[in-house]
């Protein structure tokens, strides 16, 4: 059984059907990718799946159990967690404050510890920062860890919302296009990282317009259109299809993944 | 020196080391009368910077949480024969349970809207305050009798300077251990992005409702000890404009600043003792300074001045 299974779900906005009947599942240790053109509902259908937009139609099932229209935060208690394409970072907090906010759940929260920082909470504290720490190593941002996000540079801030995402230690991450204005050293960072979060038993699903990155990295590869599902399958399957080409990857994108794949 | 600047305890400890200091520098029981209303606004302040500064949720109608308290230790001891520290007591428990209920569906509202909202709930209890006359003594306000601790009856301008000065610092230490626990980080997190502060799975609306209630427990707490300082209640302390006035102590003294806090309530306790020998220029030039501290330090006067310092280091 799949770990994340999303069953004909839609939802419109004003009569557009921005994500219609959109079906897929997503495997633990595995690379799922949606590409598609720019509208195709790509970033609706990560809000729908991650509890931020309520689907007018369908299922979600995390981990076996019906988790349809839950509240994010919900999710995020089952294991789910995800970052953003506009970037949704706490900018007036430090990088590492940041990932200290991604262990919340793991967090003790009793109020009463909190407000005399009582001995656990301080212990608490001290664990969160030292897995943060850990966790701005492993995308790169070590030196950035006592810097505000407000200070931080773009590309660092994707790496960022990733380390978050990690923090909570989720089942499924959604990763809403991560390597979108990095230079090339930092995207081959990235698919590097993404290559590991998998092989460390997470279900990744990557929203990106990067077929390099897409093509390499991905186990399957679903392709959005206009809100429907165009094709799925491996990625050298995708590359090939001429409705896929016809519909988004054109001859550059094809080269591309063509590249990526040889 | 950076990380002893930086730790936990500094701010309360700076706070500590300003009222010590203070009651050697202030040469009347005059001036330790007006500090202690500084130390007393700035508690209130602490609490509210706590919902607007780090939660990012605005409230006009905490002076309704401040007016409670304080007639908590006007009505209770009076009626009831109540001790005024239970009263007290009391009247922060009312506070936070009216908080915890009026909170939830108010701060599901956001910017101008929560705005109205608080400022209605306010107006609410300055307007309940000055209409049951038979029990608060109406818009004239009414005695609050002495506070008596084993048999010592509490009195003098330099005690309470002690003892509101002892709680401010109660209250900034209770202030930084939440901003950096777990829940601070909560709060300042949905501050900043609340569809991320969800994704990592906090749950909003009741960390909101939690921040709500208390920073009305610090409004309760403050009211309570301006009316034992005073010595009586008026139903200004729950007004409108009192309203303003602690909102407007929190920007000017900073936004998520503790120490910002107790500048901007020291600021507006004390300029207008101050700018008495202006006379009928009182008011327009209160109003002109607080314009040029905004304009010259635009995100308030600690962390302007913290900014300015650093950049002058590097």
């Amino acid at each position: 059984m799949s770990i994340l299974s999303v069953q004909d779900i839609g939802i419109a906005f004003g009569g557009v059907r921005a994500v219609d009947n959109v079906s897929f599942s997503a495997e633990t240790g595995q690379v799922f990718s949606i590409i598609g053109p720019n509208g195709a509902g790509k970033t609706t259908l990560f809000n729908l799946v991650s509890g931020v937009y309520q689907p007018k139609s369908g299922q979600v099932r995390l981990d076996g159990e019906a988790v349809t229209a839950l509240e994010p935060n919900r999710l995020a208690e089952r294991g789910l967690s995800r970052t953003f394409q506009n970037l949704q970072v706490f900018f007036r907090m430090t990088a590492r404050e940041n990932v200290m906010v991604g262990r919340h759940l793991k967090e003790s929260r009793g109020l009463l510890a909190h407000l005399l920082a009582l001995p656990s909470t301080l212990r608490q504290n001290r664990e969160s920062a030292e897995i943060a720490d850990t966790l701005l190593s492993r995308v790169g941002l070590a030196d950035y860890a006592d810097t505000l996000a407000s200070s931080m540079p773009y590309g660092a801030l994707k790496r960022l919302e990733i380390a978050r995402a990690l923090a909570a230690e989720p089942k499924v991450l959604l990763l809403d296009e991560p390597a979108a204005g990095c230079n090339p050293v930092e995207t081959e960072e990235i698919e590097k990282l993404i290559r590991t979060i998998a092989d460390d038993g997470v279900a990744v699903v990557l929203v990106e317009h990067d077929m390099k990155l897409v093509m390499r990295s991905s186990d399957r590869v679903l392709v959005l259109d206009q809100g429907r599902v165009l094709a799925e399958g491996k990625g050298a399957e995708i590359r090939s299809n001429p409705k896929v080409i016809e519909a988004y990857l054109g001859t550059h994108g094809t080269r591309e993944a063509n590249l990526a794949l040889n | 020196m950076q990380a002893l600047f930086s730790h936990r305890l500094a701010v309360p400890l700076v706070i500590a080391a300003l009222v010590v200091a203070l009651s050697f520098a202030l040469p009347s029981s005059f001036y330790l009368r007006v500090a202690a209303l500084v130390w007393i606004s700035a508690l209130a302040v602490i609490g509210l910077n706590l919902l607007m500064g780090y939660a990012g949720q605005v409230s006009l109608g905490h002076a309704g949480f401040f007016g409670l308290g304080a007639y908590a230790v006007a009505v209770l001891p009076a009626q009831f024969s109540l001790h005024p520290l239970l009263a007290a007591l009391a009247g922060a428990l009312v506070c936070g349970l009216i908080a915890f209920a009026v909170g939830r569906p108010i701060l599901k509202l956001k910017g101008h809207y929560l705005a109205v909202a608080t400022l209605g709930f306010g107006i609410l209890i300055a307007m309940a305050i000055s209409n049951e006359s038979w029990l608060t003594g109406g818009p004239d306000g009414m005695p609050v009798s002495r506070m008596t601790l084993f048999g010592w009856r509490v009195r003098g301008a330099e005690t309470w300077y002690w003892i509101t000065g002892g709680l401010l610092v109660v209250g900034a230490w209770i202030a930084v251990n939440l901003v950096a626990s777990p829940t601070g980080r909560a709060l300042r997190a949905l501050h900043d992005s609340e569809v991320a502060a969800r994704v990592a799975g906090i749950d909003v609306a009741r960390y909101k409702v939690r921040v709500f209630v208390i920073s009305a427990v610090y409004a309760s707490v403050a009211g309570s000890s301006l009316a034992l300082v005073n010595g009586f209640v008026t139903p200004e302390t729950a007004n409108f404009l009192h309203s303003i006035e602690l909102v407007t102590m929190v920007v000017v003294g900073g936004m998520g600043s503790i120490l910002g806090s107790v500048a901007g309530a020291a600021i507006l306790v004390v300029l207008p003792q101050l700018l008495t020998t202006f006379h009928e220029y009182e008011h327009m030039l209160l109003g002109l300074m607080m314009m040029v501290i905004m304009i010259v330090l635009r995100s308030g006067i600690v962390p302007s001045l913290a900014a300015l310092f650093q950049r002058r280091r590097k």
